[in-house]
C-alpha cells in the first residue's frame, strides 16, 4: 500500500498551478485534502506521474457572503463549515453536511472544492450544491469561468472542468424569504459513505411550497437532482401525502447499484425515507422551527 | 499490613509509556543497514502456478534479492500442524498446512508467491510490480455448503477431497429424548466470517549478529517462546542463539498466535543469509488477505424440551469453514461443539461437525474461537422454545441452569484441551437475577416496551447466558527478582497485546512482597528474559502466568522471611513485609529494605548457606489440571428504526463471573473490548467474497468495524465463584465480552420486530438484511407497514 513513483509540485499561486496543469496535462492530479486521491494512490488505483499540491496557495480558503451569495473558497476545510456561525445561521443544510462528512479527522483536512471536483456521487457536497443551485468557479489558462452546478457533473468522477482548470470558488445562493433547507444522511457508522442522503431546499409561502430543489447522494452514477420530487412539491401545500409522493418520486427516480451497503430496493426505500425527513426538517426551518 | 493489592482497580502502569508514544512496537525497531521485505501475493483464489519470472525485479535498482518457492531449496517445508486432533472415536482429520511461499498452486487470494528484499519498502513494492506470474485460474470453492459437492474442484488434490475433518460427539440418547419430548424446535443458523481487526498489523524484524552468532527477532506474536524454539529448529541454531522479543503489540485477538506465518519463517532466514537486518511490516490490505480470520459456520440444530421448557436434548449438525488450510486443527469447531452446552443441563446431546476447505484465508481462533457460534445456536433455540411454549425467556434459562451445588460438573464430552468438559465452579442464577435487575427486565416486559411501541418506537431486549472455558495449560512460568535498588523485576514468557499484564502481574507480586506496583517492573514476551512457556491465548494469562508470578513471589517472600528471621533471631511469624521492607512487627528499629537484604543475600565474602541460592530471586511454574470455566449474562436493549432498519443499542449490561478479580478496571476493560468486538461481529462486520473467491471489502473503507461512537456505555457487575483449580481462584476474561453478543443482539432485534417477524437466525445482521426481514413481516401484516409513510 505504497503509491507508485510521482513527481511533486508545490505552486504558490493559482496561475502557477494552472500553468503546471496546462503543461503536464492528463499526467497530473491536483492534491487538495487528499482524502480521496491518496488512498487511491496507495492502492495503486491511481498512479499519477505528477502531483500538483495546491495547499500552499494562499487565499483559496474563505467563507463570506458577497451580495446575493455565499462565497466558499475551494480550499476551505470541511471543518470550517462545521464551526462557522455564518453557515450555521444562514445555510443550515451546509452546516448539516459539515457535521456528517466522513469523520472529524477527515474534515480537518478535506476541502469543499476537492469534495466537488472529485465528482464522486458518494460525496456529500454534490447533492448539497445541486439542491442549492450553486455556481462553481473554475480558473484555467484563459482566466475564470462560472459553471452552473447542474452542468458540472458529467459522469462518474467526471466534471465539466478541463484538465488544466482548477476549481477556485463555490457560490451558494443566499436564502430568500420562506427558505428552508436540510441535509439528511444515512450511514452505517460515522465515517462510512452514505447508504443514501437527501439534500432539500424549499421556498415556502405558509404551508405551500413555491420552489424546491432536491439533491441525492450515492444513489446514482452521477450526482443527481430528483426532478420528480421537486415537481411533486412545487406549488403544493406540503401535506403528508405530498411529502410521501415526493419521497416516492425520488425513490423511483434514483438509480442505486446494489453493493455491500445495501440492495437496490433497500437504497430506494431509504432514499424515500430520507427525502421525507429532509423535507419535514426544511419545512420546520422555513417556519422558524428549531428542527 | 497494608490493604491487599489484589482486587484494587489501580490504573494501568503501562499506560504512561503508551500514551506518550514511548512504547516499543515492532515497526519502531530500526537497525543499521536494515533491508525491507515485501511479498508478492496471489491475485487468484485458486489456480495452478505456471511460471514466475522475477528477473526484471531482480534487476530493479535497490533490490537485493527476490525469492520464489523454487529459490528456497531445502528450506521450503510445509508448516506444522499446531494442534493435533483430539482422541475422539471415529474422528476423521485431513491435514493440510501451507509452505512459506506457494508452490505448484495458490489456494487463496493473498497467498505469498515471492519475497522481494530491497533497500526500502518503496523500492520493494515497485520491484514486485515487475514480477511476471503466470497462474492458470481454477474455479474457486467459496460457499462452505458446496465444498463437498462432487463437482467442486479439489483444493488439495493429494487428499482427494475437500473434507478437512468430521467429528461426532454424543451422550445420552437424543432420539429417545426427542421422541418423548413435548416440543422439538428446529432451526438453521448461520454465522459468517470477520477479521480480528487488530489496530497493529503483523510485523517482524530479524537481525543476525555474525560475531556473537546470535539472532534477534522482534515479532508481533502472541507466542514468542514457541516461535523462538521453532526458529532455532528451522535455522539449525541452538535455542540459546535465538532471542525472540514480542514488545508492545497493538492487539492480538488470536491470529497472532498462528505459527508459523510465512513471513516469520522467511524474514529471519533471509536476514541470516544476507547478513543484514530485515524488516517486514504487514499493511492493512495484506492483513485482510493473509492474517488468519474468523470462521463461517452453518448449523442445523434442534432442541427437545418438556412441557415446562426443561431441556431433554440437543442435536446439532454443522459445517465449519477452515479456509485454505487447517494448521490449527479442530480447536474452533470443538469449542463451538462444547460451548453450545453452556450453563445448562443437557441430558442428551448429539453433535456432528464437518470441516471443509475453501479458497479463502485460513481460519484459526479469533477471540471467542467458535464459542460464540455454540452460544448463538443454544440461546436462540431456547428463545424459540420459550416463545412456542409461552414461557418467559428468562424463566426458561432459569429452569435449565446447572444447579449451584453440582460443581465440578462434567458434561461428558471432550473439550479442546483433550479432557472432559468439566466446569470447575459456577453459580448462574445470581448472575441472571442481577442482569435482569440491572437491565430493568420487569418494567420493560410489563409495560415499557408496549408504551414505547405506542409512540412508534420499536424497542427490544435480549438476555442471554454463556460459559467460557478459560485458562488451559500446559503451563507458564515466572521469575521474580529483588534488585539491590529495591526494584522488583518480574519476567514471564507470555506475550502481551494490551491485556494489562504489566499491572495485574505487578499487583500479584506486590501483594505478596509488600511492594507498591510503582516499584515493580514486569517483562513479558522476551525470550532473553524468560524462555519457558507457551503464550497468550485462550483467556489464560491471569490463570496460568498470573499464578506462576504469584508463586514465584511467594518463594521470594519465604527467602526473605528465612534470612530476616536468622538475621534478627526472631520467629518468621513475627515478621512482616511492608512498603518494600521486611521488619519485625511493632519494632521500627528492626526493619530492612528488601534491596539491602538482596545485597546481603549475594555476599562478596563468606559462603552462601547450603540449600540457599544467592540473591532474592525465585522461578516458579504453574500448570492447571484443566481449564477454569468463566460465565456470565449479557442483556441489552435495542431500538430499531422501522423505516431504515438502523439499530441503536440503548443499554448494555454484563454480569460476569471470572472468579477472583485481581483488577476490576482491567477486567471491565477486557469486557468492554470484547463487547465492542461482539457488536462488530453482530452488526457491522462481514467479509464478503464473490464467486471467484475475491474479497470485496479488503479495507476499512468498506469493511466496517465499530469505533467509540458505535459502542454503547456498558454497565458491569461481578459474581465471584473462585476456581478451585488454581491458588488465586481466578478465571480468564479475555474473550468473555465477545462470546454472547450476537445471541443477545439477535434476541433483542427479534423482540423489537415483534411477533410475526421471521426468525432471526443469522449473524451478522446488517440494516439491509434487517430491512428485508421487516419487509417480510410487513407483507404478512404483522407490523405497522412502513410503506404507508406515517411516522417515517
Amino acid at each position: 500500500m505504497i503509491p507508485g513513483e510521482f513527481e511533486y509540485h508545490a505552486p504558490s499561486t493559482v496561475d502557477e498551478a494552472v500553468a503546471l496543469l496546462d503543461r503536464l496535462g492528463d499526467e497530473a492530479k491536483i492534491l487538495a485534502g487528499g482524502h480521496s486521491l491518496v488512498p487511491a494512490m496507495r492502492f495503486r488505483l491511481a498512479q499519477p506521474a505528477h502531483l500538483v499540491d495546491i495547499n500552499g496557495i494562499d487565499d483559496l480558503a474563505y467563507l463570506r457572503e458577497e451580495g446575493d451569495h455565499l462565497a466558499i473558497g475551494a480550499m476551505t476545510r470541511e471543518s470550517a463549515l462545521e464551526h462557522s456561525d455564518l453557515v450555521a445561521r444562514r445555510y443550515p443544510m451546509l452546516a448539516d453536511a459539515g457535521h456528517v462528512i466522513a469523520d472529524p479527522l477527515v474534515r480537518n483536512r478535506g476541502t469543499v472544492g476537492g469534495n466537488l471536483a472529485h465528482a464522486d456521487p458518494a460525496n456529500d457536497h454534490p447533492a448539497v450544491m445541486l439542491a442549492y443551485g450553486a455556481t462553481l468557479v473554475a480558473q484555467g489558462p484563459g482566466g475564470r469561468r462560472e459553471i452552473a452546478v447542474d452542468d458540472f457533473f458529467t459522469g462518474l468522477f467526471e466534471s465539466a472542468m478541463a484538465a488544466n482548470e482548477i476549481l477556485v470558488e463555490i457560490r451558494v445562493p443566499a436564502p430568500g424569504a420562506g427558505n428552508g433547507e436540510a441535509y439528511e444522511k444515512f450511514e452505517r457508522k460515522v465515517g462510512d459513505y452514505a447508504i443514501s442522503a437527501a439534500a432539500v431546499r424549499l421556498t415556502m409561502s405558509g404551508n405551500t411550497c413555491t420552489a424546491a430543489r432536491v439533491g441525492l447522494t450515492n444513489v446514482s452514477a452521477v450526482p443527481m437532482r430528483s426532478a420528480g420530487a421537486e415537481a411533486a412539491m412545487a406549488g403544493k401545500e406540503l401535506t403528508e401525502e405530498v411529502i410521501e409522493a415526493a419521497g416516492q418520486a425520488a425513490a423511483g427516480e434514483c438509480d442505486p447499484s446494489a453493493d455491500l451497503r445495501g440492495s437496490e430496493a433497500y437504497k430506494r426505500d431509504v432514499t424515500r425515507v430520507l427525502v421525507k425527513r429532509a423535507i419535514r426538517k426544511a419545512m420546520a426551518r422555513a417556519q422558524g422551527g428549531a428542527a | 499490613m497494608a490493604d491487599s493489592l489484589i482486587g484494587q482497580g489501580i490504573r494501568r502502569v503501562e499506560d504512561p509509556v503508551l500514551l506518550t508514544g514511548r512504547g516499543l512496537f515492532v515497526d519502531d525497531v530500526h537497525r543499521p543497514g536494515m533491508l525491507h521485505a515485501h511479498f508478492l501475493r496471489s491475485d487468484f483464489a485458486h489456480g495452478i502456478i505456471g511460471s514466475i519470472d522475477a528477473s526484471a525485479a531482480r534487476a530493479h535498482p535497490g533490490v537485493v534479492a527476490v525469492y520464489t518457492a523454487d529459490d528456497l531449496g531445502d528450506y521450503w517445508a510445509k508448516g506444522p500442524l499446531l494442534v493435533p486432533p483430539p482422541p475422539i472415536e471415529g474422528l476423521v482429520f485431513n491435514e493440510a498446512t501451507a509452505g512459506p511461499l506457494a508452490r505448484g498452486k495458490v489456494r487463496h487470494v493473498g497467498e505469498p508467491l515471492a519475497m522481494v528484499i530491497a533497500e526500502s519498502r518503496y523500492v520493494a513494492e515497485d520491484a514486485a510490480a515487475h514480477i511476471v506470474v503466470d497462474v492458470e485460474p481454477l474455479p474457486a470453492v467459496v460457499d462452505i455448503e458446496r465444498s463437498l459437492d462432487p463437482e467442486a474442484p479439489l483444493i488439495h488434490e493429494e487428499l482427494g477431497t475437500n473434507l478437512a475433518a468430521r467429528v461426532g460427539q454424543s451422550k445420552g440418547d437424543y432420539a429417545a429424548a426427542a421422541g418423548g419430548a413435548h416440543l422439538v424446535v428446529k432451526r438453521r443458523f448461520t454465522y459468517d466470517r470477520g477479521v480480528s481487526g487488530a489496530m497493529e498489523n503483523r510485523g517482524i524484524v530479524a537481525d543476525w549478529d555474525p560475531v556473537s552468532e546470535k539472532l534477534t527477532v522482534w515479532d508481533t506474536t502472541q507466542a514468542p517462546i514457541p516461535i523462538r524454539n521453532g526458529l532455532a529448529r528451522l535455522l539449525g541454531l541452538m535455542e540459546s542463539q535465538v532471542r525472540v522479543v514480542a514488545p508492545f503489540i497493538g492487539g492480538g485477538f488470536g491470529p497472532k498466535i498462528m505459527m508459523f506465518y510465512p513471513e516469520e519463517v522467511l524474514v529471519p532466514w533471509i536476514a541470516m543469509k544476507l547478513g543484514r537486518p530485515v524488516k517486514w511490516i504487514e499493511d492493512r490490505q495484506e492483513s485482510f488477505f493473509s492474517t488468519t480470520q474468523e470462521r463461517g459456520q452453518v448449523h442445523e440444530a434442534e432442541l427437545a424440551v418438556d412441557a415446562e421448557g426443561r431441556i431433554l436434548g440437543v442435536r446439532d449438525v454443522f459445517i465449519h469453514d477452515t479456509g485454505a488450510y487447517d494448521p490449527y486443527g479442530l480447536t474452533v469447531p470443538i469449542n463451538a461443539q462444547c460451548t453450545l452446552l453452556g450453563p445448562y443441563e443437557v441430558p442428551s446431546y448429539e453433535s456432528e461437525f464437518t470441516v471443509v476447505f475453501t479458497n479463502k484465508t485460513t481460519v484459526t481462533p479469533v477471540r471467542g474461537a467458535g464459542r460464540q457460534h455454540g452460544v448463538f445456536v443454544m440461546e436462540r433455540l431456547l428463545d424459540f422454545a420459550a416463545a412456542e411454549l409461552g414461557i418467559d425467556r428468562v424463566e426458561i434459562r432459569r429452569r435449565n441452569y446447572v444447579p449451584a451445588g453440582s460443581f465440578p460438573f462434567n458434561h461428558k464430552v471432550l473439550f479442546q484441551d483433550f479432557a472432559d468438559l468439566v466446569y470447575d465452579s459456577g453459580d448462574y442464577l445470581p448472575a441472571l437475577d442481577r442482569a435482569v435487575e440491572m437491565i430493568g427486565y420487569e418494567d420493560f416486559v410489563k409495560g415499557g416496551q408496549a408504551a414505547a411501541r405506542a409512540e412508534g418506537r420499536h424497542l427490544g431486549m435480549g438476555v442471554v447466558s454463556y460459559v467460557e472455558g478459560t485458562g488451559i495449560g500446559p503451563y507458564e512460568g515466572a521469575r521474580v527478582t529483588v534488585e539491590p535498588s529495591g526494584i522488583v523485576r518480574v519476567a514471564t514468557g507470555v506475550g502481551t497485546q494490551g491485556q494489562g499484564h504489566f499491572t495485574t502481574f505487578a499487583q500479584l507480586v506486590g501483594d505478596v512482597l509488600g511492594v507498591g506496583v510503582d516499584r515493580i517492573r514486569v517483562t513479558t514476551g522476551d525470550t532473553g528474559e524468560f524462555n519457558w512457556g507457551t503464550g497468550t491465548f485462550a483467556s489464560r494469562g491471569i490463570v496460568v502466568a498470573g499464578n506462576a508470578c504469584w508463586e514465584a513471589a511467594r518463594m521470594v517472600r519465604a527467602k526473605v522471611l528465612a534470612l530476616a528471621s536468622k538475621r534478627w533471631g526472631v520467629a518468621e511469624s513475627e515478621l512482616e513485609l511492608v512498603d518494600g521492607s521486611v521488619r519485625v512487627a511493632g519494632d521500627p528499629g528492626r526493619s530492612m529494605e528488601l534491596g539491602r537484604l538482596a545485597v546481603e543475600a549475594n555476599p562478596l565474602r563468606g559462603a552462601v548457606t547450603p540449600g540457599m541460592e544467592p540473591g532474592l530471586e525465585a522461578t516458579a511454574y504453574f500448570g492447571p489440571a484443566s481449564g477454569a470455566t468463566a460465565s456470565g449474562v449479557h442483556a441489552m436493549i435495542v431500538e430499531v428504526d422501522p423505516d431504515t432498519a438502523m439499530v441503536e443499542i440503548l443499554k448494555y449490561v454484563v454480569v460476569h463471573d471470572c472468579g477472583e478479580v485481581v483488577n476490576p478496571v482491567i477486567v471491565e476493560g477486557q469486557i468492554h473490548g470484547g463487547v465492542a468486538h461482539g457488536i462488530g461481529n453482530a452488526f457491522y462486520e462481514q467479509l464478503v467474497y464473490d464467486d471467484d473467491g475475491q474479497l470485496l471489502n479488503a479495507s476499512f473503507m468498506d469493511y466496517l468495524i465499530p469505533t467509540a461512537t458505535d459502542v454503547p456505555s456498558i454497565e458491569t457487575a461481578h459474581v465471584v465463584t473462585p476456581s478451585p483449580l488454581n491458588p488465586l481462584g481466578v478465571k480468564g476474561v479475555g474473550e468473555a465480552g465477545s462470546i454472547p453478543t450476537g445471541a443477545a443482539f439477535a434476541q433483542a432485534v427479534q423482540d423489537a420486530l415483534g411477533s410475526g417477524a421471521p426468525d432471526v437466525c443469522e449473524i451478522p445482521l446488517s440494516p439491509n438484511r434487517l430491512w428485508e426481514i421487516m419487509e417480510v413481516a410487513a407483507r404478512s401484516g404483522a407490523r405497522p407497514g412502513h410503506a404507508e409513510g406515517g411516522a417515517s
